[in-house]
């Protein structure tokens, strides 16, 4: 028994598809079996809301009077952004600070304010201020500009993310005598806590390990409204190394998502601050899995007692880039509290929000149960791992 | 016997005066500093757990109040913006007295007031600084 995406999409154009959140696909398979869910079961819908640090906005401010060709570095909100482009295109990327901040000079800084919160506030429809200069062009001859933007007159704004939703994460922890701060929080000394960054079975990727139906032009829910990928992501990995076949035990595949920032939502993109180490945002991403047949119906089922993450000391191993685990873990366990690593009981602390990964998961099955949102076919697949893409350390070169 | 955490406000005419010694002396109660601002001539702040009969620890409360203390209980000083809180857990093995803990059923971050001792922890560690404190 197998179904097509358009056979699907007619199902939820009459409201007849039954749509299942991949926390309830669990239970599902776990009642009525694989072949059942195959036949009954439409589109299981996934969700993730943690850090993405690889996420940032274009915008399109319009032309000036008398016209200007921004150049090099503007500011919004006294953040930097990059406007090397044409006239009056900018980009803004979260981990972006003000040049006023104190970054680690007093360790470990706060980093209260960032590219990500600018992005939540402009999202918000406050107002934001744009602070460029230019070298002047007859064409272009203005050289200074000052102004307030709001993001319902720019003529654009587009979240553009190179990458987001990783499959899989490490569990960072601390193996030295000193608290450290880092991008998955702060760690105890000498095991004092482990961190981990993942909606496990909730994930979009964990859903469809293979990529077999998420691709290049896949419709997805994004910042609380429509996105699309766009690519696979950056650092994309696709490799599978587990205890369980279908589960990356590295970071595994990543995606480029892509959508309209005017109809996205400050409560899916949420400013971070991560003391000692930066400014970042917190990114809602759920992604619709159409059930074509009983390979899919495996994947959607996935639990977190079958999905493992590596533990990672990140005192040493981690910023020095060496290879050694301390032990896999799985989500299960994560999710218990406390894991045991190296004969001790560590407990554990989600930097990504399993609530509100539920929760997008559950507005997806919402637009798609009321025929809001109908399911695409990829334009072409991501790289899985037949393609032997790997994620490559950068080879360095003296320059001399 | 009764075991209350309060935050004291100390006016800058007092903060050379020995009033804790007083609440021990005179009203019998026990006190445990949990935290101290006190700067000679400048505002003091103090977090304070008291512990005595019920009878001493209100007369002993009346006093500081009528010196001119102001006085909160802890509970009141840590809040959560639940505006801005994502239910993430970054803060739940930084609180050392578990008053930030995560719900097995709903995994959202429950906060428990009369669990907080003010040690502030938690106010950087939250990504989205969800955790304010209000004096």
């Amino acid at each position: 028994m197998s179904k097509t995406v358009s056979e699907i999409n007619e199902k939820i154009k009459r409201r007849k598809a039954v749509v299942l959140t991949a926390e309830e696909m669990i239970h599902f398979v776990d009642n009525k079996g694989v072949q059942c869910a195959a036949e009954e079961v439409d589109v299981v819908t996934t969700g993730t809301f943690g850090p993405m640090c690889s996420s940032g906005m274009i915008i399109n401010i319009g032309h000036t009077k008398p016209r200007m060709k921004l150049n090099g570095i503007c500011t919004l909100n006294d953040v930097p952004a990059y406007c090397g482009f044409a006239a009056v295109d900018i980009v803004l990327g979260v981990t972006s600070l003000p040049d006023d901040d104190p970054r680690n000079k007093d360790h470990p800084g706060e980093f209260r304010y960032g590219g990500g919160h600018v992005i939540q506030e402009f999202v918000a429809g406050k107002d934001i201020k744009l602070v460029a200069r230019a070298y002047g062009t007859d064409c272009y001859p203005r050289k200074k500009l000052e102004t307030w933007i709001n993001i319902k007159d720019v003529n654009e704004a587009i979240l553009f993310n190179p990458r987001n939703a990783y499959q899989n994460y490490n569990v960072a922890v601390n193996l030295s005598d000193e608290t450290i701060y880092t991008y998955l929080g702060i760690l105890k000394p000498q095991l004092g806590n482990a961190n981990y960054c993942s909606a496990g079975q909730l994930s979009p990727l964990l859903n469809d390990p293979f990529f077999n139906t998420i691709g290049i032009g896949t419709k997805i829910f994004l910042g609380g409204s429509v996105g699309y990928v766009a690519w696979h992501g950056t650092q994309h990995n696709p490799i599978m190394r587990s205890k369980s076949k279908h589960i990356p035990s590295v970071s595994g595949g990543t995606l480029t998502v892509i959508g309209d920032l005017k109809q996205m939502k400050p409560e899916w993109l949420v400013g971070n601050s991560f003391l000692g180490y930066g400014a970042t945002i917190t990114v809602g991403i759920g992604i619709p899995i159409p059930i074509l047949n009983e390979e899919m119906v495996k994947y959607t089922s996935v639990k977190d007692d079958d999905i493992f993450a590596p533990v990672v000391d990140y005192s040493n191993t981690y910023p020095q880039r060496k290879s050694d685990i301390l032990c896999e873990v799985s989500y299960a366990q994560l999710k218990s509290g406390y894991i045991d690593v190296k004969g001790k009981r560590v407990p554990t602390a989600s930097i990504s929000s399993y609530s509100r990964a539920v929760e997008i998961a559950e507005m997806l099955k919402e637009w798609i149960q009321k025929g809001q949102f109908l399911l695409t076919e990829p334009v072409a697949p991501l790289p899985g791992p037949e393609t032997g893409i790997q994620f490559k350390p950068l080879k360095e070169r003296a320059l001399n | 016997m009764i075991s209350k955490r309060i935050v004291l406000k100390f006016p800058p005419r007092l903060v050379e005066q020995p009033v804790i010694s007083r609440l021990v002396k005179v009203y019998n109660l026990e006190f445990n500093i949990l935290k101290a601002y006190v700067t000679p001539k400048e505002e003091g702040l103090l977090v304070l757990e008291l512990r005595g009969e019920e009878e001493d620890y209100q007369k002993g409360i009346d006093y500081l109040s009528k010196i001119g203390l102001n006085i909160q209980l802890v509970s009141q000083d840590v809040v959560r913006d639940e505006k801005k809180c994502t239910h993430c857990g970054a803060c739940v093995t930084i609180c050392p007295v578990g008053a930030l803990v995560v719900d097995p059923k709903t995994r959202k971050i429950l906060f428990d007031n009369d669990k907080c001792i003010v040690c502030e922890l938690c106010v950087p560690a939250c990504p989205p600084r969800a955790m304010e404190i209000h004096f």
